[in-house]
């Protein structure tokens, strides 16, 4: 038997593209916005929604049936509070600078939708090994947005990509710079992030029609 | 005057929806109405001003370096500090409770109209947005941190208010299909931080953008001009003189 049946592997990639979260679902856009100045906290913020949610989703998948329905909301908040304490130490200890950059988005996890959300829908109705899939694609999903986001930002906005300096040296006029080309400071302000994903959303959409919403 | 200048930064300079992308899940999904956002920006509103006050509290005799101090010399030396999101959390999700139980009781027709978004309130990144905000920054007492709370509430339900009347008129004009509905409130609400960001002048306090240099440098140039002007009116004189001398 196959690792993943067919089942297993479109829990994984229909995030992706056609049931994305942050694109088709609205869920999570905080984070997305406004850590996404830079590539580098893209691909942080994106690992550390991956290890909460997958994590996350395998624990209450596991607790499903004995937690009582009334106050499911306090057990995932506590649940998911406590993975994202973990995270955010890990950052304190081994990334300080960055998890200063990220500031208090880390925290704000805790209430990304995204991770209720599949708690929600997904967790508490699935097994744990689906639950796992389910919360790896998810985060997956959420970590693609980011990273184009960032990407396109980071590029756009300062020339770098991870802090390298990729279209040249501004200062000294090398590369793209000798052209005449200059930095587009509009990408770095926060609403840039926002007419990007407008853009993404836009491309997704024409793409695939059958997404198109009733105005 | 600190509490005014608070009032209108956080209204405005850091507007929850525009500068720091705060609550931005129900802001887009709640947006389509105005009598829903309205009500949705008063319990937001409502909560904010009442968990920020509350976890200035737990952050300052619990959770800082140092602020077991009360219960005596010996628990000084704590910092419980990485606790503060589970209790923060606690907090909200409790006064949100309330809220509800509040709401469906003295206006159902409002609590069905929320529907699933005021439990979401619980993990509407604003409400937990602000009570971080209210400890990395350090406000120092209880009477600004409410008016922290309230004031950035405010500006929450300002910018969904604003939001919802746009796209309630905006179902009369013709957007190109691919960008109806979610697309184009992202790029609209793009446009209105960019708008935003012009409050930023308002209150020029600590923070001074680096405009200083300009402005050094444009003295600089006039001291200059005037000396030259001097040196000039100086010759001229001097030519005077030298006239009045020779004749």
């Amino acid at each position: 038997m196959a690792l993943l049946s067919k089942k297993d592997t479109n829990l994984i990639l229909d995030p992706l593209a056609d049931n994305n979260p942050i694109t088709i679902q609205v869920l999570g856009i905080c984070s997305a916005l406004a850590i996404t100045a830079e590539l580098k906290a893209s691909v942080v913020m994106a690992i550390s929604v991956l290890f909460v949610l997958g994590v996350g989703n395998v624990v209450i998948s596991l607790l499903r049936n004995i937690i009582p329905a009334k106050i499911r909301i306090i057990v995932q908040l506590v649940v998911v509070a406590a993975l994202v304490i973990i995270v955010d130490q890990v950052l304190k200890a081994f990334a300080y600078e960055l998890s200063k950059t990220l500031s208090v988005f880390v925290g704000l996890i805790i209430t990304n939708c995204i991770i209720m959300g599949r708690f929600e829908a997904f967790a508490l109705g699935n097994g744990p090994w689906k639950s796992f899939l389910d919360g790896i694609g998810n985060a997956l999903g959420y970590g693609v947005i980011l990273v184009i986001v960032g990407f396109f930002r980071e590029l756009l906005g300062s020339g770098t990509l991870f802090g390298f300096k990729v279209l040249g040296d501004p200062v000294a006029k090398t590369g793209l710079y000798a052209l005449g080309y200059e930095n587009n400071g509009f990408m770095i302000i926060p609403p840039a992030a926002l007419i990007v994903v407008g853009i993404i959303i836009w491309v997704q959409r024409s793409k695939n029609r059958a997404l198109i919403e009733e105005a | 005057m600190e509490h005014l200048e608070l009032f209108f930064k956080s209204i405005f300079i850091d507007n929850m929806v525009f500068s720091v992308f705060l609550g931005m899940c129900s802001y887009l999904a709640v947006s389509k109405k105005v009598s829903t956002a309205v009500g949705l920006g008063a319990a937001v509103i409502f909560v904010l001003g009442v968990t920020v006050p509350l976890n200035w509290l737990l952050d300052q005799y619990l959770l800082k370096d140092g602020a077991l101090a009360w219960m005596g010399p010996e628990y000084a030396d704590y910092d419980l500090g990485f606790l503060s999101f589970i209790l923060f959390i606690a907090t909200i999700a409790t006064m949100v409770q309330l809220v509800e139980i509040v709401v469906e009781k003295f206006s159902p027709a409002l609590y069905n109209s929320l529907g699933i978004f005021l439990p979401l309130i619980a993990v509407n990144c604003a409400i937990l947005g602000g009570s971080l905000f209210m400890q990395t920054r350090e406000i120092p007492n209880i009477g600004l941190a409410f008016n922290y709370g309230i004031s950035s509430g405010i500006g929450w339900f300002l910018a969904i208010l604003a939001i919802a009347a746009i796209r309630e008129k905006i179902r009369y004009s013709n957007v190109p299909a691919p960008l109806r509905g979610l697309g184009i409130t992202f790029i609209i609400t793009g446009l209105m931080g960019i708008g935003f960001q012009s409050f930023g002048g308002m209150l020029t306090g600590d923070n001074e953008p680096p405009e200083g240099t300009e402005t050094t440098t444009v003295k600089a140039e006039n001291k200059e001009e005037k000396e030259i002007k001097k040196e000039i009116e100086d010759k001229e004189k001097a030519v005077s003189y030298n006239e009045v001398i020779n004749k």
